[in-house]
């Protein structure tokens, strides 16, 4: 079978395994929808947001932020701990002494985070538009750009998990490592706080990573269009979205194809 | 070039760390596998069993000496080449613990596809003794019952050499006696095995050849009839007089028996006559293997 004909049984039994898993269905898949609960329902009394004549309540306001966050842990935080863990129980060892290839290894990873980032996002959707009263976009080319940037941020995060899971010493320190620098991007990036509002170096160190512009990306896809005053410059700019995204990618390929280990080589 | 051996070993070496720290894990092995057969590796925890195994697997680079399985040098092999060779050997890991929640049946499926000419999944699983658990999710399986798991992946690619480390271990006698069964039919269909075991009874029922490691070398090797020397298989006779229990090695064991016969006027008391067997072989060699280490290195041995 070809290495992508792999790829795609890979993919076939890493998603039933997925949601066979209760960690990473609560702390990936559902972590997203239950934080965006959270805030909405906390927020519900306080005034709406507003950029010039354009108000959203609080779940509106969040719901781009937490799309973004979702694509974070499917990709990044799911993966990096998922392929640590794998490379400590003896799962890459095996799959190691067959012939399959890395590479339908890596396409298994990133078609269940392509798949069940998916759902994940119709989830929050679906869950805010009903319960929370969100009005979802009905400009059609909103939803183009919901595409590409679903799905360039969702290989971007695949692989940099796929690059992140060699750093890990063991298993069970995977999420120590992870967690914690996954927190703090969302911090830093507007996930939970307003990026607007966050003080200017630490929008610039959050223009270095890859989970700010994602948001970026996901508020011009949600919020009213007058939103984007309050972006740095005063526009989306999803050109810049695009680009650093890109790079990211390329950074994450390069690192997973060199790092990558069926099993941690002795001296 | 194509040899008769699908496993040829010389001066194999192992070290592990660098410097005075550096452990010497295989120290100069030479052995043979020939196209169907049967051959087990011997040794005490830490002889280097393992280490040798997985370097002959490909997980491992080695520090000296030349390698070939299967007519490559594994460690040499990249890319396509190098999975064109994993599709032609079959691995069973030591112990293995993954938390994995597939069924059987989803696992053994998935690994089959990997394999350009797999067995059938429902007879691997039948040949394992899973049938009843094919559809039960693996991280709900017993201990014995993962290890049939571990076997049925390791032999669903139809290796022509299979890799078997300590296969059996958590199986209860009945289904280690299956499992000798599954061997000899693996081995019947014309499977190559390289087995490792700490059951001396199982490596005796069957091995063609026993090559025995201690401390990174091969004490001995050869067939599980011949292995140790004639001098290990002399007989030994037992019985109990004046108290104490008497043994006397002979070449002559009924003649001893009928002189015991005589003194005693009778039976002689709680009389055995022991033929040594591959496990009573072994735990000599290791024993003289050990003596010999302790006195070329007097020093060590007192520290």
């Amino acid at each position: 079978m070809s290495t992508i004909a792999l790829g795609l049984v890979r993919t076939k039994y890493e998603f039933i395994a997925y949601f066979r898993e209760f960690d990473a269905l609560f702390f990936t898949f559902l972590f997203p929808v239950i934080m965006l609960g959270i805030f909405s329902a906390a927020f519900s009394g306080m005034s709406d947001l507003g950029a010039g004549d354009a108000k959203v309540n609080f779940a509106t306001y969040y719901l781009p932020a937490m799309a973004a966050a979702g694509i974070l842990l499917s990709g990044v935080q799911n993966l990096a701990v998922r392929i640590a863990e794998e490379k400590s129980d003896g799962t890459l060892k095996r799959l190691g002494g067959t012939p399959l290839a890395p590479l339908s290894y890596f396409a298994g990873k990133l078609l269940t985070a392509l798949v069940t980032g998916a759902m994940q996002l119709v989830l929050l959707m679906l869950f805010s538009h009903f319960l929370f009263g969100v009005a979802l976009p009905t400009d059609p080319a909103r939803y183009l750009d919901l595409l590409w940037i679903f799905v360039l941020g969702i290989l971007t995060c695949g692989l940099l998990g796929i690059a992140l899971s060699a750093v890990p010493r063991t298993g069970r320190s995977a999420t120590a490592v992870v967690i914690p620098l996954v927190l703090f991007l969302q911090f830093i990036s507007g996930v939970y706080l307003p990026f607007s509002q966050l003080p200017s170096w630490m929008q610039t160190v959050a223009s270095l990573f890859p989970l700010k512009w994602l948001a970026q990306g996901m508020r011009s896809v949600f919020l009213p269009d007058q939103f984007k005053t309050l972006e740095v410059g005063g526009a989306w700019n999803l050109g810049a979205v695009a680009l650093v995204l890109l790079g990211w990618l390329v950074v994450g390929l390069v690192v997973s194809r060199l790092t990558f280990r069926w099993i941690r080589k002795d001296a | 070039m194509t040899t008769d051996n699908v496993v040829t070993v010389r001066g194999l070496r192992k070290t592990y760390g660098l410097g005075p720290g550096a452990v010497t894990a295989v120290d100069g092995i030479d052995f043979d596998i020939a196209r169907g057969e049967v051959f087990a590796l011997l040794g005490p925890n830490g002889a280097g069993k393992s280490s040798t195994v997985e370097i002959l697997e490909g997980y491992h680079d080695r520090s000296g000496g030349t390698v070939t399985v299967l007519d490559a040098d594994p460690q040499h092999l990249h890319g396509g080449a190098l999975r064109d060779w994993k599709a032609r050997i079959g691995i069973v890991l030591q112990s293995p613990n993954e938390q994995n929640p597939l069924t059987v049946r989803q696992m053994l499926t998935q690994v089959a596809a990997f394999y350009p000419a797999p067995r059938a999944v429902d007879d691997v699983i039948a040949a394992v003794g899973l049938a009843e658990k094919a559809s039960s999710r693996i991280n709900k399986l017993s201990g014995g019952q993962r290890r049939r798991v571990d076997v049925a992946l390791g032999i669903v690619g139809r290796p022509e050499l299979l890799f078997l480390d300590e296969p059996t271990t958590g199986f209860d006698p009945e289904a280690r006696r299956e499992f000798w069964g599954l061997i000899r039919s693996l081995q019947a269909e014309g499977t190559s095995i390289l087995l490792t075991t700490h059951y001396l009874d199982e490596a005796a029922q069957l091995a063609d050849r026993v090559g025995i490691i201690a401390a990174g070398k091969l004490v001995d090797i050869g067939s599980v009839d011949e292995i140790g020397g004639a001098e290990a298989r002399v007989p030994l006779v037992r019985w109990h007089e004046g108290g104490e229990v008497r043994e006397r090695r002979t070449h002559e064991p009924g003649r001893l028996v009928a002189e015991l016969g005589a003194r005693f006027a009778g039976e002689p008391p709680a009389l055995e006559v022991i033929r040594p067997s591959l496990e009573d072989v072994y735990l000599e060699l290791i024993k003289q293997t050990r003596a010999d280490a302790a006195a070329a290195a007097p020093e060590e041995a007192l520290a």
